[in-house]
């Protein structure tokens, strides 16, 4: 019971102070351990585990923990703490936002909101290419080893594809990842 | 009179025979039963849920079975499910606008919380208020839950797998185009003006290269729009 408890808690803290995701909430949760009982080498399984399986890298890592702490229980329980907060602070902010909707300042605000997000969502990109279509890591050897054909080509392909097809993202996505294996084999 | 050896195994054949057929006829009766109970219990939360204005019960279920579907699909966090957000929710069931989307996805950012969890949240909340909310949240969060209860320990002995390494190098290689794709969609709505191109490069700048969090970088979008608010106005007055 008290392991319960102390699993909701813990991981309702980790999701309200946490800002940024999944990648900055693994460190935080490495903070934690101790009170899981989990050793340095089950976090790093926690760690490939939440990156290996879909859906949000906090949810997974937290329902990773709980179960491994305190079986199925534990998982709820560590999920629930974890979404708690979304849902809390989004009720707050959708009514707050409702509320000052038609005033100007907060109406010029998001027009320079818009253009920001846009400039962040591109930045992604550059996470997402960086260690597979480049990887910046190797730079030192020459510029030209940066560059990996086999997901360029994906990259290419994928663009096209949804140009030209109405193809899901998902479906273009999971092909992304299954022409992976399929270049790998001819060493691409 | 023993019977025959022949004749002992027919019987066992046939006994074997209808047992495996009942067997059936039992799984084919629990299927039944269970689409029964379903739909009575779809039918119980219509006549439950009929009384309100705003709730309907067929977007409430669609708004589930898509979140399930983003996240049972898509790998690698929160910017990840953008593109699929804007296929199903934009395009598809012409929920929000694009520029709705972006708000939410600006505020899902900035504020505490697993980023893919909060815009699923404030989509459902945006688009059927509080069930709507709920029933996002829960599509959103349950294939990981499933997932991670049904196979973590199955698969984590393959985390050094080549094989797996290339599905996922693959994975991050469309899902860059994609995003990509997403980004070059989205700034046609959401860039009207010239400063907003500049706003654009300098968040993007300022988040690969100086690794500034999103919360700076949202506060700074809204300090330019603000600020080019104070300057029209006062063009406008002037005029």
């Amino acid at each position: 019971m008290k392991l319960l408890l102390t699993l909701f808690l813990t991981f309702f803290k980790i999701g309200i102070f946490s800002y940024g995701g999944g990648y900055v909430m693994l460190p935080m949760i490495y903070q934690e351990l101790e009170k899981f009982g989990l050793t340095m080498q089950e976090f790093s399984d926690v760690v490939a585990i939440s990156q290996m399986t879909p859906g949000p890298i906090a949810v997974n890592a937290a329902t990773y923990i709980g179960y491994k702490s305190a079986g199925f229980t534990g998982a709820f329980f560590a999920t629930l703490g974890i979404s708690l907060p979304s849902f809390i602070l989004i009720m707050i902010i959708a009514s707050v936002i409702v509320k000052f909707k038609s005033s100007s300042v907060i109406s010029y605000a998001f027009k320079g909101i818009r253009p920001a997000t846009v400039g962040m969502i591109a930045s992604a990109v550059v996470f997402f290419a960086n260690t597979s279509i480049i990887d910046l890591s190797l730079i030192e050897e020459g510029f030209g080893k940066i560059f990996n054909i086999g997901p360029i080509i994906i990259f290419a392909l994928t663009i096209i594809a949804s140009k030209l097809t109405k193809l899901d993202p998902i479906t273009l996505t999971i092909t992304g990842g299954i022409l992976g294996i399929i270049f790998m084999q001819f060493g691409l | 009179m023993p019977r025959p050896a022949h004749q002992a195994e027919k019987m066992r054949n046939l006994s074997l025979y209808i047992r495996v057929v009942s067997d059936k006829i039992g799984f084919v009766e629990i299927l039944v039963i269970i689409k029964q109970s379903l739909s009575a219990l779809y039918r119980k939360l219509r006549i439950l849920l009929a009384g309100c204005d705003l709730v309907d019960v067929k977007t409430i279920i669609k708004l589930f079975s898509v979140f399930f579907k983003i996240g049972a699909f898509t790998f690698g966090g929160g910017y990840a499910i953008l593109p699929v957000i804007q296929k199903e929710v934009v395009d598809k069931n012409k929920w929000l606008t694009e520029e709705e989307v972006l708000d939410v996805f600006a505020v899902s950012q900035s504020i505490p919380g697993v980023i893919s969890i909060n815009s699923a949240i404030y989509i459902g909340r945006k688009v059927a208020g509080i069930p709507g909310a709920v029933s996002s949240g829960l599509g959103m969060i349950l294939p990981s839950f499933i997932v991670i209860l049904a196979i973590a320990p199955l698969i984590i002995n393959l985390r050094d797998n080549e094989i797996v390494g290339s599905f996922f190098n693959g994975i991050r290689a469309s899902a860059s185009a994609l995003i990509l794709l997403a980004a070059i969609k989205m700034s046609k709505s959401a860039i009207r003006e010239k400063w907003g191109i500049a706003v654009a490069a300098a968040s993007f700048v300022l988040v690969v290269f100086f690794d500034v969090h999103a919360v700076w970088v949202i506060i700074g979008g809204a300090a330019a729009g603000i600020a080019y608010g104070l300057f029209d106005k006062r063009k406008r007055s002037c005029k």
